[in-house]
């Protein structure tokens, strides 16, 4: 009952609606700034080719490892230098905003839509199909996640479509366990009881009255998993087995520098910035949201 | 009590096991590569006769059902199978040399990531929104964004390249290991008092273990700070302080027993992130431990090789999750075992 209670008092308060959330967030200046970042990430992958100085593919054999323009032997012609084929820096990681993002997004979103059906599913009826999916949720936790990606992957060979599904496969398990605990205990909350008294059916109560309510926690989960997936394709783009080599993106350049480190240590360390300086934008958005939502979730 | 609770934990453990080994078997059994032309390949001109013998010396000629079966039973006596690409050694004797090494890097990670922990959530936690809790939180969450693969070249360059104080790669300076008694260099120097080795040793750890323990040691100061900033404002604690007790009492023995309940999961989980995060770092510093071992066996498509290594993995996670629940069943005085 107690439980029951507190459910309720979170969904009573003005944060734990998406614009209440909004509201909330807005005052926390360290999320904002995130945000004006993750923004300048978007526009620099949507408009790409109108940022990038150079052709990221294209190969300047007069220009091999040139240093930044800042260095002694820099040019300006290629702002952050090249790498060991001549090709220019900043293009690169400009164009490999582009696949860590839409990576990101399409993983996020897969996971969202599977783990919240699942837990939306087990949680409301419960039963065999709650034990089904739990013992399954038990067996992934115990799965290093990375050395099943590297084998699906090593399968496959670099291929996109299957470097979703390696980095779906676990991700779920997160949407599935928040929106199963949620779901678990609104079913004896007041205002689903409410609703199943005036004759609701079960997809209007499970869609239209317990879904709302369960939407703030989803994206606070989408968030932090979104940071938690750029870093996971980065590090398999790095061992050769993520992002086909055609496309640029910045684990795979990361690991064209990891050779030269000792002649040119500007072609690993700048596409490293690039993650960490998205990933840790994310991570500070996905915080304040959570913050927003419930300042008693924070860490 | 103490025995049923463990021994109900421990019977959990069978199916998770179980499905764990029956995933990997499945994955591995649908990679297109077929190990035996593998292996083949460089042996140059072979008959049909030698390719069919050479599958059903491997069982690979059997039903899938049949080959699982044979790998479970196998396993559970302990014998993981043959090699494919090491020469056809027995891959629970690869795995034993690799896997101190592997023990050996994480037992320094762990360590030195709660050597960062602790003491830093304690002292973040007394003074919230303090200079100190300031610089440490925003540290914590660059540690969380930091690519490890990333963060092991730039140290390799800045102290490796740069400065020379380290070395980049290895276990150990060539010729110096020690006698060996546990395998873990860095305590086998000790024992047998050898400080040249023990120095080798430290230094090549010291950077693969800072990169691995990263996240950790940013993941459990959070939890750390968080649990005992909570407590910290319980009823007893000021109970203890209105007693006239020091401060060091009240928060090293009545705040931190209890911050340390929900800090012991996040641990184990963390714990459990090292084993993966070993295949990235070791293979970054060319470190010879079962995760590199697993990531050059899987460009060699030597399905018992990975089976065993995954399975290894899977089980020290689910134990180390086990141990957690342990220590907190342990420290918690109001969760009875049952």
């Amino acid at each position: 009952m107690l439980q029951v209670l507190a459910d309720d008092q979170l969904v009573a308060t003005s944060s734990a609606t998406p614009p209440g959330m909004l509201r909330v967030l807005s005052r926390n200046r360290m999320a904002m700034a995130a945000a004006l970042v993750i923004a300048g990430f978007l526009v620099m992958a949507a408009l790409a080719p109108a940022l990038a100085p150079h052709d990221p593919n294209q190969q300047h054999p007069e220009a091999i490892r040139l240093p930044p323009a800042w260095e002694r032997g820099g040019a300006e012609a290629f702002l952050l230098g090249t790498d060991s084929l001549g090709r220019d820096l900043l293009s690169r990681i400009i164009y490999g905003a582009r696949v860590s993002i839409m990576l990101g997004v399409a993983v996020v979103l897969l996971t969202l839509v599977v783990g919240t059906a699942l837990g939306m599913l087990a949680g409301y009826f419960g039963g065999p199909l709650d034990a089904v999916a739990s013992r399954l949720v038990d067996v992934l936790l115990a799965f290093p996640f990375l050395i099943f990606a590297l084998a699906i992957m090593a399968a496959t060979g670099p291929n996109l479509g299957a470097l979703v599904l390696a980095l779906a496969f676990k991700g779920w398990v997160d949407f599935y366990r928040v929106v199963r605990g949620d779901v678990l205990s609104a079913r004896g909350a007041a205002y689903v009881i409410a609703a199943r008294g005036l004759g609701a059916s079960t997809p209007h109560i499970l869609f239209r009255e317990i879904l709302p309510n369960v939407v703030p926690p989803i994206i606070v989960v989408a968030t932090l998993r979104m940071a938690t997936i750029i870093i996971a394709e980065a590090s398999l783009s790095f061992l050769g087995i993520g992002v086909p080599p055609s496309i640029p993106a910045w684990g795979t350049m990361v690991s064209d520098g990891r050779a030269d480190i000792a002649a040119a240590w500007w072609i690993a360390t700048f596409p490293g910035l690039a993650i960490l300086l998205l990933v840790l934008s994310v991570n500070l958005f996905g915080e304040g949201l959570r913050d927003a939502l419930d300042p008693r979730m924070s860490l | 009590m103490w025995l049923r609770f463990l021994w109900r934990r421990l019977v959990q453990l069978i199916p998770v096991l179980i499905g764990v080994s029956f995933i990997v078997f499945l994955t591995m059994h649908l990679t297109p590569g077929d190990p035996v032309e593998h292996m083949l390949g460089q042996a140059g001109r072979v008959t049909q006769e030698q390719v069919e013998e050479l599958r059903a010396y491997y069982g690979l000629d059997r039903p899938f059902a049949v080959q699982y079966w044979m790998f479970l039973s196998h396993a559970a006596t302990g014998n993981l199978g043959i090699s494919y690409s090491h020469h056809g050694r027995p891959v629970a004797s690869i795995i034993g040399g690799r896997f101190p090494a592997t023990l050996e890097l994480t037992l320094f990670a762990f360590l030195l990531a709660l050597l960062l922990a602790l003491p830093a959530g304690v002292i973040a936690s007394l003074r919230p929104q303090g200079t100190f809790d300031r610089i440490a939180t925003v540290k914590a969450l660059i540690g969380i964004s930091l690519p490890g693969f990333w963060l092991g070249i730039v140290l390799m360059i800045v102290f490796g390249l740069r400065l020379h104080w380290l070395p980049i790669s290895g276990r150990i300076a060539l010729g110096m290991a020690p006698d060996q008694i546990t395998g873990l260099h860095g305590i086998d120097a000790l024992l047998t008092g050898n400080g040249p080795a023990l120095r080798s040793a430290l230094q090549h750890l010291l950077l693969p273990g800072l990169v691995l323990a990263a996240p950790m040691a940013a993941m459990v100061m959070r939890m750390l700070r968080s649990s005992m900033i909570g407590v910290l404002q319980q009823d007893y604690v000021q109970f203890a302080r209105a007693k006239g007790l020091p401060e060091t009492t009240v928060v090293g023995k009545h705040a931190l027993r209890n911050a340390l309940i929900p800090t012991v999961n996040i641990v184990a989980l963390q714990t459990g992130l090292l084993l993966s995060g070993n295949m990235i770092i070791e293979t970054v510093f060319q470190y010879p431990g079962l995760g590199k071992l697993a990531v050059d066996a899987i460009g060699a498509a030597d399905y018992p090789l990975v089976q065993a290594v995954v399975l290894i993995y899977a089980v020290s996670y689910v134990l180390l999750n086990l141990g957690a629940d342990i220590v907190q069943v342990a420290l918690d005085p109001t969760v009875r075992p049952g």
